[in-house]
C-alpha cells in the first residue's frame, strides 16, 4: 500500500469520531490527531483507542506536532466561531484545511459539483456548506446545468436526535450559508433554505426536498436524466443518497423527494444529515490528498494575515 | 339565575389571529386592503394584539408554504399605520424565519412575536427569543403541536423557553387535538411551574369542536393569553371563533377589554365574505383533530388528492401515522405520491 496524507480532526463530538472511521478506510488518507477542549471528552477517548494522538488544548495543542507528524490536512468539527482562527493557525503551517462548520471563509464545496476546480487552484480551506446543501445542491445544480434556474429551494427535515446544539443554536446560519450555497454552487439566481426538526420515535431518516422554477418551460428528459446521472454521482461516496419521488413537474416547477441513510459508522443510519457532511468532506480530502501524492500539487504555508 | 360563574373577574389579552392563521385559510391571498379594513375593525373594537403575517410567519413567502401577494413588510407598515391602539404581532418559526427578517418586521412596527417550534425543540429558538427581547418586543415561546409531548415535557420546554427570555408560553394545538383535559394538564403544569410574572398562552384549533371550551380551560388553569380569530379563519376547522370567545367571556364575566358587537359585525361583515370555503369541520378538517396531524395540512392534502387520486383523508391519516410536523409540507406531495404509486394509480 502506498504512502498515505496525514490528516487531523479539530473537534472530538460526533463529527469528528465519526470522520475517524471514514478517514481510517480511505487508500489516501490516515488520521493521526484529534484535537478536542475537554480532556474528559469521550470522543478524545474513543480517538485514543483507534490509535489517534490526542490533545485537549485546542488547535494550541496540536500545532507544536503538526511537522514533526507530518499533518498535511485537517478538518474542523468545532464551530464558526473558532473556525477562522483555527484555519489562520494551520494555514501558516501548510495544512490545508477543511472546513465543516458554516464559517464559510473558504470556497464553498459540493464535490460533484466543483471539487475538482479547488484542487485545481490549490485551496487552503474549502467549505463544506451543511449537511442540508450537500444533500440538495447536487440536485439543484443537475437542473441548473440543464436550463436557467431563477429561483431554488430546498427543505431539509433532520431527525432530532441527528442536531447537534451547535446548530441548533446557530440555525440562521445554516440557513444563510445554505441559501447563499444553493446560488453560489447550485447555480439559481436565487436561493433559499429550510430546516425542520422532527422528533418522531423511531427517529426519521434524513429527507430533502429540493423545488427548482425554472426561467422557460422545463425541459422533462433532459432533466430527468441530468437528475438521475448526479444522483449516481452522489452515490459513490453517500450510498444511502436515495429519490424516493419526482422528478416532477408542475408548470416551471421542478420537485425532487430524496432520502439520506447515513453508513451507521459511529453516528446512526438515520442520521445521514450527518454522514453526509463527513462523507463529502473526506471525499474532498481524498481528492486533495490524490494530488498531493502524485506531485500535482503541493501544499505551502500561508503567509499569517 | 345565578350571574355568579367562577371566572368572574379573570382578565385576559385577547390575541387575534385572523390576518395569519387567517391566511392559510385563503391560500395565502388576502389583499392589503382586506388586511387594513379587519385591522382596523378588530383595533376599535378593543382587541389588544393583532398578529398580521404570512400563515407560515416571517420567512414564510416560498413554494413551500405558498405566495402572497405582498412582503410581510407590506402588510405591517400598511396594518400598522393605520391601528390605533392594538400592537402588531408576527410569527416567527426558527429555521424558517430569521432574525434578520425579525429586525424587519420590527422596524416596519410589529412590537410582539410568537417565537414557534415544534414541542420538543425549544432550543432551536434561544437566539430569535434574546434577540426579540433585545428588541423589546412582547416575546412568547410557542410550543406548537403540544399534544406530542406530555405536561412534563411541556413545562421543561416551557421553562427553556423563559430562560431564553419569552414573557409568555404558549401552549399551541396546532392539531386541535387536545381535550379539555389535556389542556389542564399542560396549563396548569406551566403555572405551576414558571415564574409568576411569566404568561401563559393558549392558542386552539377548532378540528374537534373544542376552541371555546379548551379556551375557557386553559384561562381557568391560569392562561391569561388566548389566539383566536374572526369567524375562526385559520387552518383546519380554524381558530376558536374570537367574537364566540368574547361573547362566551362575557356572559361569564371574564373581561376582555373588546366589544362583541363590534366583532360580531366584523366577522359577518368583513370575514365571512372573504371565505373561499366555509371553515368549518369537515371529513378533512375532523381527520385532522382525530389523528393529530397539523391543521395547515389541510388544503395541501386537498390538493395532493386531486392531483394524485388518493382521498386527502388517507394521505392525513397517513402524516400523523408518520409523525410529520408543522413545516413538513413538502411531505404531503411526497407521500401522496408514494401512496399512489402503491395503490397503482398513474398520477404519480
Amino acid at each position: 500500500m502506498g504512502r498515505k496524507i496525514k490528516c487531523a480532526l479539530i473537534g472530538s463530538g460526533n463529527i469528528g469520531t465519526d470522520l475517524i472511521y471514514k478517514i481510517q478506510r480511505s487508500e489516501v488518507l490516515e488520521p493521526v490527531w484529534m484535537v478536542g477542549i475537554d480532556p474528559a471528552s469521550e470522543g478524545l477517548a474513543r480517538a485514543r483507542d483507534m490509535g489517534l494522538k490526542t490533545t485537549a488544548d485546542g488547535v494550541d495543542g496540536l500545532l507544536p506536532h503538526v511537522r514533526a507528524d507530518g499533518v498535511q490536512i485537517a478538518f474542523d468539527a468545532t464551530s464558526a466561531y473558532v473556525h477562522a482562527e483555527n484555519s489562520r493557525k494551520l494555514n501558516a503551517l501548510g495544512v490545508m484545511m477543511i472546513d465543516l462548520t458554516p464559517a464559510a471563509i473558504g470556497p464553498l464545496c459540493v464535490p460533484p459539483v466543483n471539487l475538482r476546480q479547488h484542487t485545481q487552484k490549490l485551496e487552503m480551506n474549502v467549505n463544506m456548506i451543511s449537511c442540508a446543501g450537500q444533500a440538495t445542491i447536487p440536485i439543484v445544480y443537475a437542473v441548473s446545468s440543464v436550463q436557467s434556474v431563477d429561483y431554488a429551494e430546498i427543505v431539509a427535515s433532520l431527525a432530532s436526535k441527528s442536531v447537534g446544539p451547535g446548530t441548533r443554536a446557530n440555525l440562521d446560519e445554516f440557513t444563510y450559508t445554505t441559501s447563499n450555497a444553493i446560488v453560489a454552487v447550485g447555480g439559481a439566481r436565487q436561493g433559499k433554505a429550510l430546516a425542520i426538526i422532527n422528533p418522531a420515535e423511531p427517529p426519521m431518516i434524513m429527507r430533502n426536498t429540493i423545488y427548482c422554477l425554472t426561467d422557460d418551460e422545463p425541459d422533462i428528459p433532459r432533466i430527468s436524466e441530468s437528475v438521475r446521472r448526479m444522483i449516481g454521482e452522489v452515490q459513490k461516496y453517500v450510498p444511502g443518497y436515495r429519490l424516493v419521488n419526482g422528478p416532477i413537474f408542475d408548470g416551471k416547477r421542478v420537485a425532487v423527494f430524496m432520502e439520506v441513510a447515513g453508513l451507521g459508522d459511529y453516528l446512526p443510519k438515520y442520521a445521514g444529515n450527518l454522514d453526509i457532511m463527513t462523507a463529502a468532506a473526506t471525499r474532498t480530502a481524498e481528492m486533495f490528498a490524490e494530488e498531493i501524492l502524485s506531485g500535482a500539487i503541493q501544499l505551502k504555508a500561508t503567509e499569517a494575515v | 339565575m345565578s350571574a355568579h360563574y367562577a371566572l368572574k373577574g379573570r382578565k385576559i389579552v385577547l390575541h387575534d389571529m385572523t390576518l395569519r392563521d387567517g391566511m392559510h385559510a385563503k391560500r395565502e391571498q388576502i389583499s392589503i386592503e382586506q388586511m387594513v379594513a379587519i385591522a382596523s375593525a378588530l383595533d376599535e373594537a378593543g382587541v389588544a394584539i393583532l398578529q398580521v403575517t404570512h400563515g407560515a410567519g416571517l420567512g414564510g413567502n416560498s413554494v413551500q408554504h405558498g405566495r402572497a401577494p405582498h412582503s410581510n413588510e407590506a402588510y405591517i407598515s400598511a396594518v400598522s399605520a393605520k391601528v390605533k391602539r392594538a400592537k402588531i404581532s408576527v410569527l416567527l418559526l426558527p429555521g424558517l424565519g430569521t432574525m434578520k427578517e425579525l429586525q424587519s418586521a420590527y422596524d416596519c412596527g410589529a412590537r410582539a412575536v410568537h417565537c414557534a417550534t415544534h414541542c420538543t425543540e425549544a432550543d432551536t429558538a434561544r437566539q430569535h427569543i434574546a434577540f426579540a427581547r433585545k428588541l423589546g418586543m412582547d416575546t412568547s415561546g410557542f410550543l406548537m403541536m403540544a399534544h406530542l409531548n406530555t405536561p412534563a415535557g411541556i413545562v421543561e420546554q416551557g421553562k427553556l423557553m423563559e430562560s431564553y427570555g419569552a414573557n409568555i408560553v404558549y401552549v399551541t394545538d396546532s392539531a386541535g387535538y387536545l381535550l379539555p383535559e389535556d389542556v389542564k394538564a399542560r396549563i396548569a403544569a406551566l403555572r405551576d411551574a414558571l415564574k409568576p410574572e411569566t404568561e401563559i398562552g393558549f392558542h386552539g384549533h377548532h378540528n374537534l369542536g373544542l376552541g371555546i371550551a379548551n379556551s375557557l380551560t386553559a384561562i381557568e388553569y391560569g392562561a391569561t393569553r388566548i389566539d383566536a380569530s374572526l369567524a375562526g379563519l385559520g387552518a383546519g376547522a380554524g381558530n376558536a371563533p374570537l367574537e364566540v370567545l368574547v361573547a362566551v367571556c362575557d356572559r361569564m364575566g371574564i373581561e376582555t377589554g373588546a366589544d362583541l358587537f363590534q366583532l360580531m359585525d366584523a366577522a359577518e361583515d368583513l370575514v365571512v365574505p372573504m371565505m373561499d370555503h366555509i371553515v368549518r369541520i369537515d371529513r378533512s378538517s375532523l381527520t385532522l383533530g382525530f389523528a393529530g396531524v397539523y391543521s395547515t395540512f389541510l388544503l395541501h392534502a386537498k390538493r395532493a388528492s386531486e392531483r394524485f387520486g388518493v382521498p386527502a383523508r388517507d394521505i392525513l391519516v397517513e402524516l400523523g401515522r408518520q409523525k410529520m410536523i408543522g413545516g413538513q409540507e413538502d411531505m404531503i406531495e411526497d407521500t401522496a405520491m408514494t401512496m399512489a404509486k402503491q395503490r397503482g394509480l398513474s398520477g404519480a
